[in-house]
């Protein structure tokens, strides 16, 4: 597929997608910003660095408020250092929706990595784009992928659609979970247990951890029976991570069923985390040897192709509603009855079908 | 045709250097930041001057303010801006610094690359203002 004008690159900022792949800091950090700016060029720069990627383990991490998920990620990244990998660590936090202002306090539970710049760790806020933040988040991923960073963490809030929509630009998510929070695990069920391939009782030293991981091993053993009846399959109670009769290669969600661990950490001394690891490894392998890796990415790439073109087709959309007086007139000349809703959306994009019928578009 | 709105942000990151406990007034320069519209990272206490390098590169922030009361700063600053020239960060990175410092140093530190040194008492508006008039221009 050929560049288009929107992904040509300027002599600037090749040099620039030249200075990342050789390894430069700085223009790592700038090429981050670029894309966090949706600065004019940056899909360019993204284009370019596509097929440097793939690389990474790319690990996401999500929990409520003082889960202790930036503590855990400290941790993780000395661990994984440790082993002679390189780390990259994306940390999303909120911004606010009235002044577009945020403090972003994760770095200051970076305390393993002084000085250690092949821990590259970057604070984004949600800058209030709707379904942008995980678009922003995985192309910055990508930058940290292409630069060569073994493992890649994304640590982010469980709090609404928007977190789980960057977590799940992870191929493996953590979701952390303090003991004593019977009824948080209670919560936990919509949306957000759905996508953990790992829960964590982290601070497991404190009163109640025992009782938290009964309740999410419970809970992970439960939310497999529910499909398992259907495929009319005979597995008994545990399903095995790798079933004697194999898969049958293609077709969708006949990958093994990975069930999901439940770990205890305490991130303040660093208990638990290389078994965590471990997972997270256990994790990977299980993905590449099913198979299940390649509809993973299948489904995360058919999910940014159509957030993108929904975004320009948008934008096309938006030029049109321009072109004929602006948002306001038109909905004025509903509100005098002069015409209807659906009438003027069939107006506004009947040019574009047409382009689209025609084979133009 | 690139269909997205810029969505630029103002980048800042507030650090304490060295044996320097108190941050009572780094955290309100935060809030302040924060509601001015700024994305403020904040470095926790008692940071070594390569660990702010290190924080401002990644980060990538268009303004570091360093709030010292230590008295440290003639030896803390320039260490930071030595660093942040190793990284060819320096030239785009407006520095502020915060506390006490005396006049002397005051023009010392500005001869380093200091933009601007706010001492005890300056409004919180003076300082914002000054970072909006001030930004380094960046491509």
């Amino acid at each position: 597929m050929g560049r288009s004008d929107a992904t040509a690159l300027s002599d600037g900022d090749a040099a620039l997608v030249e200075d990342l792949l050789a390894g430069s800091h700085r223009a790592l950090a700038r090429v981050i910003t670029r894309i966090e700016n949706r600065a004019a060029g940056y899909r360019g720069i993204v284009a370019a660095l596509h097929e440097h990627t793939g690389g990474a383990d790319v690990i996401g991490i999500t929990g409520a408020p003082g889960a202790g998920k930036s503590t855990l990620v400290d941790k993780l990244a000395a661990a994984y250092r440790d082993r002679g990998d390189t780390v990259g660590v994306v940390a999303v936090d909120p911004s606010s929706p009235y002044t577009g202002g945020a403090v972003l306090g994760d770095r200051i539970r970076m305390a393993s990595n002084v000085g250690d710049m092949d821990v590259f760790f970057r604070s984004m806020s949600a800058r209030g784009q709707l379904g942008g933040l995980s678009m922003a988040t995985a192309d910055a991923v990508k930058a940290l992928d292409a630069f060569g960073k073994d493992a890649v963490i994304i640590e982010t809030v469980g709090a609404g659609q928007n977190e789980v929509d960057v977590v799940r630009t992870a191929d493996t998510v953590a979701v952390l979970v303090q003991p004593g929070s019977g009824d948080d695990v209670q919560t936990l069920k919509a949306g957000i247990l759905e996508i953990g391939d790992v829960f964590v009782v982290n601070k497991a030293d404190m009163d109640g951890a025992e009782r938290t991981l009964a309740e999410l091993e419970e809970m992970v053993h439960r939310r497999e029976s529910p499909t398992k009846g259907l495929d009319g399959g005979h597995h008994g109670f545990e399903v095995p991570d790798h079933p004697d009769d194999g898969t049958d290669g293609d077709g969708e969600g006949d990958e093994t069923v990975w069930t999901p661990d439940v770990l205890r950490t305490v991130a303040n001394t660093g208990e638990g985390v290389a078994e965590l690891i471990e997972t997270f490894d256990a994790h990977a392998t299980h993905l590449r040897e099913s198979g299940a890796i390649e509809s993973t990415k299948r489904r995360r790439y058919a999910e940014e192709i159509r957030t993108l073109v929904r975004s320009d087709v948008g934008a096309l959309a938006t030029a049109e509603i321009e072109r004929r007086g602006g948002i306001d007139a038109l909905a004025d000349s509903v509100r005098r009855r002069e015409t209807d809703p659906y009438s003027l959306a069939a107006e506004i994009v009947e040019p574009i079908a047409d382009c689209v019928d025609d084979g133009e578009l | 045709m690139s269909a997205e709105q810029e969505t630029r942000a103002v980048r800042c990151l507030v650090a304490k250097v060295g044996l320097d406990g108190h941050d009572r007034g780094a955290h309100v320069i935060a809030r302040a930041f924060r509601d001015a519209g700024f994305e403020v990272v904040y470095s926790g206490l008692h940071r070594a001057p390569e660990e702010i390098v290190q924080a401002a590169v990644q980060e990538d922030v268009d303004v570091l303010g360093i709030s010292i009361l230590s008295g440290a700063h003639n030896t803390l600053v320039p260490k930071v801006i030595e660093g942040l020239k190793e990284y060819d960060a320096f030239e785009d990175t407006l520095v502020l610094v915060g506390g006490i410092i005396p006049d002397d140093d005051e023009a010392e530190l500005k001869e380093l690359g200091v933009a601007e040194v706010f001492g005890p008492g300056t409004p919180m508006e003076e300082t914002i203002e000054f970072i909006r008039n001030n930004l380094p221009e960046r491509a």
